[in-house]
């Protein structure tokens, strides 16, 4: 099991209120959290802290959950994106597997569903 | 006034048709309406027709039968009026050719009797008579030598017109002859008569000529219905005839009557001038009529089978076109109605996958604030309520996530199900949603019995899909057993193109108006804890597999659901 702790996470939602929660529920159980809530700061912040593992909302205003994807892509440095999304469409979160996320968690999520992926996908790093 | 009260029949009793629907009254009326114009229109021309020819059969043979009758008839009076006209004109040449003193020798008189004898047919004697009435001279096989005429009428008639004709009369000699009587008319001072007698059986031969059936009859008859030949059938020479023969008239006449024993006969009679006979020719109606006779049963069998015909055809053939139409109904109809189904299903998904979209995000922050109060709860050391608190908090999660199960159903519901092929075997589909319920069935003693078909072709279908679908219809046999109960599951080759699954179960059943509803969006039967989508999503996809589910279900004994997929899909068929 990969050490929590060392889990540095971003969390971008645009319902502030969920992100907020997730992460407080993550740091109780020792992992670093970061949320975001646009595209924007959600790549300031992870120009500037460069998360383990940045769960994704795939619906989101601006550019949209697959923008920021693609951005973060565009990385030098790999970050592996795990896509969080109330949306039961198969072919968007094939678009998101195919875009590179590595896994996808559905809304409303379980958190322990959600601690095994982000530990998987920071091992994948 | 007429054509409105035919108008109004017309559309009360044939074209009334109850408009829309497919109850049986309709297709009766339909039926009903369609076979009674189609016997009319061909019926009334056939019979029509039949009519037609039946009085156009019987004139034409008719007139075949009067015209050679008529023709026969007037050319043997002719031939009747020729012999006795040559004979009048014999009889007038020697009247004028002899004087009063050669005739009054008897040697000169039979010398003329043995000539006309040797020339002509039927002269028996001659005689000269005085303008007082008194045989002077008489040549032939009698002797009437001073016979006094002057009180017979003839004597009068010759008197008056110079010559006469008499009537048949069997007179002294006891055998039917005629008299030819010509006064001289040369000699003004002294006006005697010759006069001749002539035998009629040559009016039997001049009858023979007319070459007759032997029912037939012919025979010459006077203006007052007495005989003078022999008559087959209606008396002998000199008695009245038995027969009525209309009155008056020049020419040759045929008329239909019948006779006094009752036959049918037709009746050709003609009018000599002088004498005034008249000659009868009588065929009986049987004999001509045989031909017409049995073209009129011929046209009526012809008639009747005809109608028999049409009639059997136009029913057959209505019944046909009215299973037609009937099956092109009801297609129609369940089409229209899956139409409106499947439409009410997407309208309906669409909705619901709004709603469920909207619903997620405030179901996860609830979820995620009541996970945190029960990690926040869980660390606290000293809290009275903690363990109440905890189960609160369970409780909240529990029910965000029936929740969730609902909103990702309905997801899945609207989701456009694009179905992905993979070659697979519809066994290990099944055995593979039957592993995850083993353990309900173990827990409440549930028997499953497979019967799956070892040799099932494999099929190109969507496993993910064919999962849900089994998973749907075997929860549903699961909620409905009760503990002990049992579940039958059968996979088999149906034909060439198309392979079945049937699940059946012994459990509560379906009333018929639940089993009507059972693939209707929100409708359930588990108070309380059904979502209603189960079914319709079963439905939906089997349908985009091109597949066919039926299902029957009786109350209290259990239901069966029967699934037909194709081997090969019609998208990969391209149809």
């Amino acid at each position: 099991m990969y050490e929590l702790e060392n889990i540095r996470v971003l969390i971008v939602d645009d319902e502030e209120e969920l992100a907020a929660t997730i992460a407080e529920r993550l740091e109780i159980r020792g992992i670093q959290t970061q949320t975001a809530s646009d595209g924007d700061s959600a790549l300031s912040l992870i120009k500037t802290h460069p998360p383990d593992v940045v769960v994704l909302d795939l619906m989101m205003p601006g550019i949209g959950g697959l923008g920021i994807l693609k951005q973060i892509n565009l990385l030098e440095k790999k970050i592996p994106v795990i896509l969080l999304t109330g949306y039961a469409s198969k072919e968007r979160n094939i678009e998101g597997m195919n875009l590179g996320a590595v896994d996808y968690v559905l809304k409303p999520c379980q958190l322990d569903d959600l601690i095994s992926k982000i530990q998987e996908a920071a091992k994948s790093k | 006034m007429k054509t409105n009260k035919f108008q109004e029949f017309i559309t009360k009793y044939i074209f009334k048709i109850p408009e829309e629907g497919t109850s049986p009254e309709r297709y009766k009326a339909l039926r009903r309406n369609i076979i009674i114009l189609m016997i009319l229109v061909t019926v009334i021309p056939l019979s029509l027709m039949a009519t037609i020819n039946y009085y156009q059969y019987q004139k034409n043979l008719r007139d075949e039968i009067i015209s050679p009758m008529n023709v026969l008839t007037n050319k043997t009076k002719r031939s009747f009026e020729l012999f006795l006209e040559e004979r009048l004109s014999t009889v007038r040449f020697i009247t004028s050719a002899y004087s009063y003193q050669e005739l009054s020798d008897p040697i000169i008189l039979n010398k003329i009797l043995s000539v006309l004898k040797r020339e002509f047919d039927g002269f028996v004697d001659l005689g000269l008579i005085s303008s007082k009435g008194k045989l002077l001279c008489y040549a032939g096989p009698y002797s009437f030598l001073d016979k006094d005429y002057s009180q017979q009428s003839w004597y009068h008639r010759v008197l008056i017109s110079g010559r006469y004709i008499s009537d048949v009369f069997l007179g002294y000699r006891e055998f039917p002859h005629i008299a030819i009587a010509v006064q001289n008319l040369t000699d003004p001072n002294c006006c005697w008569i010759l006069r001749t007698t002539i035998d009629t059986k040559k009016f039997d031969d001049l009858i023979a000529t007319l070459e007759l059936d032997p029912q037939c009859d012919a025979f010459l008859i006077n203006r007052e219905g007495i005989l003078q030949t022999n008559s087959k059938f209606y008396g002998n020479v000199l008695e009245s005839c038995q027969l009525d023969i209309p009155k008056g008239g020049q020419g040759t006449f045929v008329t239909e009557s019948q006779d006094k024993n009752g036959r049918d006969i037709f009746i050709a009679y003609s009018y000599l001038v002088e004498p005034e006979y008249i000659l009868v020719v009588v065929r009986p109606s049987s004999l001509i009529l045989k031909t017409w006779f049995t073209f009129r049963t011929e046209i009526f069998f012809i008639y009747i089978a005809s109608v028999l015909l049409i009639a059997l055809l136009v029913y057959k053939l209505t019944d046909a076109q009215v299973n037609h139409i009937k099956i092109a109904d009801q297609k129609r109809e369940l089409a229209f109605r899956e139409l409106e189904h499947s439409q009410k299903l997407s309208s309906i998904g669409r909705l619901a996958a709004g709603v469920a979209h909207e619903i997620n995000n405030p179901l996860a922050i609830i979820s995620q604030k009541a996970g945190l109060m029960k990690d926040l709860i869980e660390t606290a050391s000293n809290f009275k309520e903690k363990q109440k608190f905890i189960e609160l908090t369970d409780a909240i999660l529990k029910s965000t996530e029936r929740c969730s199960t609902i909103t990702h159903r309905l997801l899945g519901f609207a989701r456009r199900m694009d179905v992905e092929h993979e070659d697979l075997s519809l066994n290990d589909v099944m055995q593979e949603v039957i592993s995850f319920l083993e353990k309900e069935a173990m827990h409440r003693n549930i028997k499953i019995e497979l019967h799956l078909d070892e040799n099932l072709p494999r099929v190109s279908s969507d496993r993910g899909q064919l999962q849900q679908v089994f998973l749907n219809i075997l929860s549903n046999a699961f909620a409905a057993v009760s503990d002990n109960g049992n579940i039958s599951i059968r996979t088999w080759d149906e034909d060439t193109e198309t392979v079945g699954v049937s699940i059946q179960d012994d459990g509560c059943g379906m009333s018929e108006k639940d089993l009507e509803n059972i693939f209707e969006p929100f409708f359930t039967t588990k108070k309380g804890y059904g979502t209603g989508l189960g079914l319709p999503i079963t439905y939906g996809i089997i349908k985009k597999m091109s597949g066919t589910i039926i299902v029957e279900s009786k109350l209290g004994k259990g239901s069966t659901f029967t699934i037909y997929l194709p081997k090969i899909p019609n998208k990969i068929l391209g149809v």
